[in-house]
């Protein structure tokens, strides 16, 4: 499939998302569980994405010291929990990174 | 009643621009990591209109380079951007007497930025009745932004060496979102056990552990939530 199809369906599924409750509102009674289910769709998606590009860099586990990714994703962490900038996340991660011995 | 919308909106664009200075290199380092994973130039830069999603951009690359078939990363990039029913549903009752352009352009320009200074402006100041021009300042403001930095990644980003590890900026920018979003108990589960079934699965064809992560995390924070009622 052309990358401009895919890419056009995926423009498509966003807007959607990001129009669904504006444009349902007023129209569409939601079940009651599903507005509980929301504030933990960031958190769960996002987690899910770091933890395996932290400890599995290569396709298996590895909990090491040498492994850079995950020493510079732990120093990430810390940072984004004591300065909340994403500018000097990215900064502290990519510095621990480079210069990690691995 | 026009000099009050351009107060709104110039005030929209201003209380953005702080969050660009964070936005601007992520642009460029999105504009350099598409061309590496074999986007042309021109679908790169269109990416960034048709999606105008940071994270689910920086994903999109990522799943083409890793060769996944088109409906498994529709659905992650539909997955990805799930977090913005939030938003969505937060600004309805807000706009809903605007007519249907006016919704139409907000939810396009509806990210998780134009969100956090939107929020902000309803806790701090009256609501006027030109409002909505604040919401389209900041959107527009982030999507120039956006833009722009696109555009300079793209140019500069096919002198970058190769061998740059360009894709670790898509964790740490998640990291710099979620961490801050983990304020109490319910949410640690919520990331400890996403986490923990995204290693479990991660040897699932199509990167489909993504999905039974997510699913997983969010399951065991409904049943937290509903317990504590």
């Amino acid at each position: 499939m052309s990358v401009w199809l895919i890419m056009g369906l995926c423009g498509v599924v966003t807007f959607a998302i990001r129009l669904s409750f504006i444009a349902a509102e007023g129209k569409v009674a939601f079940p009651p569980g599903f507005r509980r289910l929301l504030p933990f769709v960031p958190v769960a998606t996002l987690t899910a994405l770091v933890i395996p590009e932290l400890l599995m860099p290569q396709g298996t586990l590895w909990l090491a010291w040498d492994n850079a990714r995950l020493m510079a994703g732990v120093a990430a962490i810390v940072i984004a929990a004591t300065t909340r900038s994403v500018p000097w996340t990215l900064v502290g991660g990519f510095v621990v990174l480079g210069v990690w011995p691995a | 009643m026009v000099a009050s919308a351009f107060r709104e909106f110039r005030a929209g664009a201003l209380a953005l621009a702080p969050l660009l200075v964070g936005v601007m290199p992520f642009g460029m380092i999105y504009g350099a990591l598409a061309l590496s994973q074999g986007l042309s130039p021109a679908a790169a830069l269109a990416m960034s209109t048709i999606l105008f999603a940071g994270s689910a951009q920086f994903l999109f690359c990522q799943l083409l380079g890793a060769g996944v078939p088109a409906p498994v990363m529709v659905a992650e990039v539909g997955l990805l951007n799930l977090r913005h029913t939030l938003y969505s549903a937060a600004l309805a009752p807000r706009i809903a007497h605007l007519p249907r352009r006016w919704k139409l352009a907000l939810a396009y320009l509806l990210t998780d930025e134009a969100y956090a200074v939107i929020a902000r402006r309803e806790t701090v100041a009256d609501a006027g009745p030109d409002r909505h021009w604040f919401y389209l300042g900041a959107g527009l403001a982030l999507w120039s932004g956006w833009q722009l930095s696109t555009a300079a990644g793209v140019v500069v980003g096919a002198r970058l060496p190769t061998d740059w590890p360009l894709d670790f900026a898509l964790p740490l920018t998640f990291i710099a979102i979620v961490v801050p979003l983990i304020r109490n108990r319910t949410l640690l589960a919520v990331a400890v056990v996403s986490g923990i079934v995204a290693l479990l699965a991660a040897g699932l064809p199509f990167k489909l552990g993504l999905l039974a992560a997510a699913l997983a995390g969010m399951a065991v924070g409904w049943r937290l939530a509903g317990r504590m009622r």
